[in-house]
């Protein structure tokens, strides 16, 4: 049981996140942008996250907090 | 008061050590090498830091590092070094960081030669440095006056948070005198409210910085630190009138030449004529009021530089030229005689 | 649930202004981790470089000054030999370090000072808008090297740790990445000895991190990485340099 929560606002959209994460459950949104237009990152299916922080520690912006 | 005999350049650092500056950063140059030399003997024994750097640029920002945690820092060097260290203290003046610069002059442009001059005012005065900026400039014209004056540079630049320079030259800085050194409390200026010294989780952190890049915000600080600048303007100014009462010939020198010149003013008076000297002891801010009062009743001036003539344009400025302002100058290392300013003060109309 | 993963306190909750994919925030979160991690925020003062992290006194919560290009070691210097008790950092990006500042950094290492130098090696000026660094690669297009960067021109790049490890006042130097978690992770070790060694006295420590300019390499972020991967660590390996701490141990 883990949770990943991102602080959309400050996503810059990179995919940095997206590749860094073994479980392959973290994309870009197609359609939503945030404020600043970025289209941000997002948990696809927050059951399989594992919470090993991968995608934290990858994001330039800190934009990523991990639960467990 | 205790008097010992001191060189110029050693007495600049043992002022400065009584003066509480607790770290001199400094690179070797002709001719106020003494200065780091004696500061590398007394520095470590009095408490503080010194460090020979690799360069006058490094030397200039280890004083920005020090003087950003709230210590009293100097480093010293004469001319060549200045340009070196200009980019540092436009940085340590757009910082609000007070520090002291020493520049024991020498001839120039280029490597120029090693021998004392005056050919730094311009610098000093108008352009140390990119940007919007002054430092305060202390004129000493004796071992004395050196002491006295890094003492109050160090005090002037904490009070109001900028750079100070004491602007001698080789002549001074390679003469002997009797001084006394004054009392002294270093510690009357409270820094804590922005030195970077680390947090220690009490309060926000500091940041001292020159960049601003919104042009509102940058206009502020400039506009702020030019109302501590119409301060200084209006509380800093400082010059010795010798003379000048009833004189219809007013000489204008300063530091070394300054002696030569009140040789040559007391030689004219004997044979009759009517000369005075303005002597001012800071050059940035220029003692504009004190020259006018200087010059109430003389028809002439005669500016005495070594150099080619660069005090002259604060003169005429401060006057308005309301007057005629002459010039009489040696460069190059070139120490003008009281003869040749005595003969001077005759050619330019002094003996009418 | 608990929070396993946040941005650590040192690291003050503003937005960056560095472009998508900039690792310039990863280095920045490592260092404020390693802040948290020892306690010494509070006795820490950073020194900022000129270039992309100009602006990093906004970002880290300890003390901060802003100096003239190239010349942050010689500030640093400035700070740690009036305040030997407290952490001294400087952040320096490739232009700053090894062209303009060279000699800054030569002689602060060589003396021995007892700082830390966080070294962000991109392979290009970010901030003017991509031109030739010290460490741009032989080839490698940029705005002053159109047609590539031709060592017969340009000279060779700069290999930092390699030359610094070569004094004696340096007593730690590792090169690291932030290209992938693994590495990050390397990095993050790399930085926490390099504050241990200030701790502990033993003088000069330079971390230096292979790192990304995507905007100014014409890259996505992600491709930024492959390039760092493929191009940048083969000619600058990765590992430590230098570390007088390891020696001393092995007597």
């Amino acid at each position: 049981m883990a949770k990943m929560t991102v602080i959309t606002e400050r996503c810059k959209g990179c995919g940095l996140c997206v590749t860094a994460c073994p479980k392959k459950i973290v994309s870009l949104q197609k359609e939503k942008r945030n404020k600043k237009g970025y289209f941000y990152a997002e948990c696809t299916d927050m059951d399989a996250c594992i919470g090993c922080a991968m995608c934290a520690m990858m994001c330039p912006d800190c934009a990523i907090v991990i639960e467990k | 008061m205790e008097r010992n005999l001191m060189k110029g350049n050693e007495a600049l650092a043992e002022a400065a050590i009584r003066a509480g500056c607790k770290c001199f950063f400094g690179y070797p140059i002709t001719p106020q090498t003494e200065l780091a030399a004696y500061m590398a003997k007394r520095m470590n024994k009095a408490g503080g830091v010194f460090l020979q750097a690799e360069s006058e640029i490094a030397a200039i920002n280890m004083v920005l590092g020090a003087a950003s945690t709230g210590v009293r820092a100097m480093t010293s060097s004469s001319s060549p070094g200045l340009s070196l260290k200009s980019e540092g203290i436009s940085y340590i003046a757009g910082s609000d960081l007070p520090a002291v610069i020493i520049n024991v002059q020498r001839g120039g442009p280029g490597l120029g030669g090693i021998q004392p001059s005056q050919a730094d005012y311009w610098q000093a005065t108008k352009a140390l440095g990119h940007g919007d900026f002054h430092l305060m400039v202390f004129a000493p014209a004796s071992v004395q006056e050196m002491v006295d004056m890094v003492v109050k540079a160090f005090d002037k630049a904490d009070q109001y948070r900028c750079p100070a320079m004491i602007l001698a030259d080789g002549l001074l800085g390679q003469m002997m005198e009797p001084v006394s050194f004054p009392e002294i409390n270093p510690d009357s200026h409270d820094k804590s409210s922005w030195a970077a010294t680390g947090h220690k989780g009490e309060r926000e952190h500091h940041i001292i910085n020159s960049l601003y890049l919104q042009p509102d915000q940058l206009e502020k600080s400039v506009a702020d630190r030019f109302e501590r600048y119409a301060q200084i303007k209006e509380n800093e100014t400082d010059a010795e009138l010798y003379l000048t009462d009833d004189c219809d010939i007013l000489l204008c020198a300063f530091g070394a030449t300054a002696r030569v010149v009140k040789s040559a003013v007391n030689e004219a008076r004997a044979q009759g004529i009517k000369a005075g000297l303005f002597r001012p002891k800071t050059l940035w801010p220029f003692p504009e009021k004190e020259l006018n009062e200087a010059a109430k009743n003389a028809k002439k001036l005669l500016s005495v530089e070594m150099s080619m003539g660069q005090m002259i344009d604060d003169i005429k400025l401060a006057i308005n030229c309301s007057k005629p302002v002459e010039f009489y100058g040696r460069t190059g290392g070139v120490i003008p005689t009281p003869a040749e300013v005595l003969a001077e003060i005759k050619k330019v109309g002094g003996a009418e | 649930m608990a929070v396993v993963f946040e941005r650590p306190k040192a690291l003050l909750d503003v937005p960056f202004h560095y472009c998508p994919g900039c690792t310039h925030g990863i280095v920045h979160r490592l260092v404020a981790e390693v802040l948290d991690e020892m306690g010494i925020e509070g006795e820490t003062v950073g020194v900022c470089p000129v270039g992309c992290s100009v602006m990093a006194y906004d970002y880290f919560g300890c003390d901060m000054i802003e100096a003239p290009h190239g010349r942050a070691p010689a500030v640093a210097t400035g700070v740690k030999r009036t305040n030997p008790d407290k952490f001294v950092f400087t952040y320096q990006g490739d232009g700053d370090l090894a062209a303009i500042g060279t000699a800054e950094t030569v002689h602060s290492a060589t003396r021995g000072e007892n700082i830390v130098v966080i070294f962000i090696n991109n392979t290009i000026y970010g901030m003017t808008g991509g031109q030739m660094a010290p460490t741009t690669l032989p080839g490698q297009v940029t705005q002053t090297t159109p047609f590539g960067r031709d060592p017969q021109l340009a000279g060779y790049p700069v290999r930092v740790c390699e030359m610094l490890s070569t004094l004696t006042g340096t007593a730690y130097a590792e090169r690291v990445a932030v290209d992938s978690v693994p590495h990050i992770r390397e990095a993050k070790k790399a930085i926490r000895k390099a504050f241990e060694t200030q701790k502990n006295k033993k003088g000069f420590s330079i971390v230096e991190v292979l790192s990304t300019c995507p905007t100014n390499w014409g890259l996505t972020p992600v491709e930024a990485l492959k390039r760092l991967q493929d191009e940048m660590i083969p000619y600058y390996p990765l590992g430590v340099y230098k570390d007088t701490t390891a020696e001393e141990g092995n007597k």
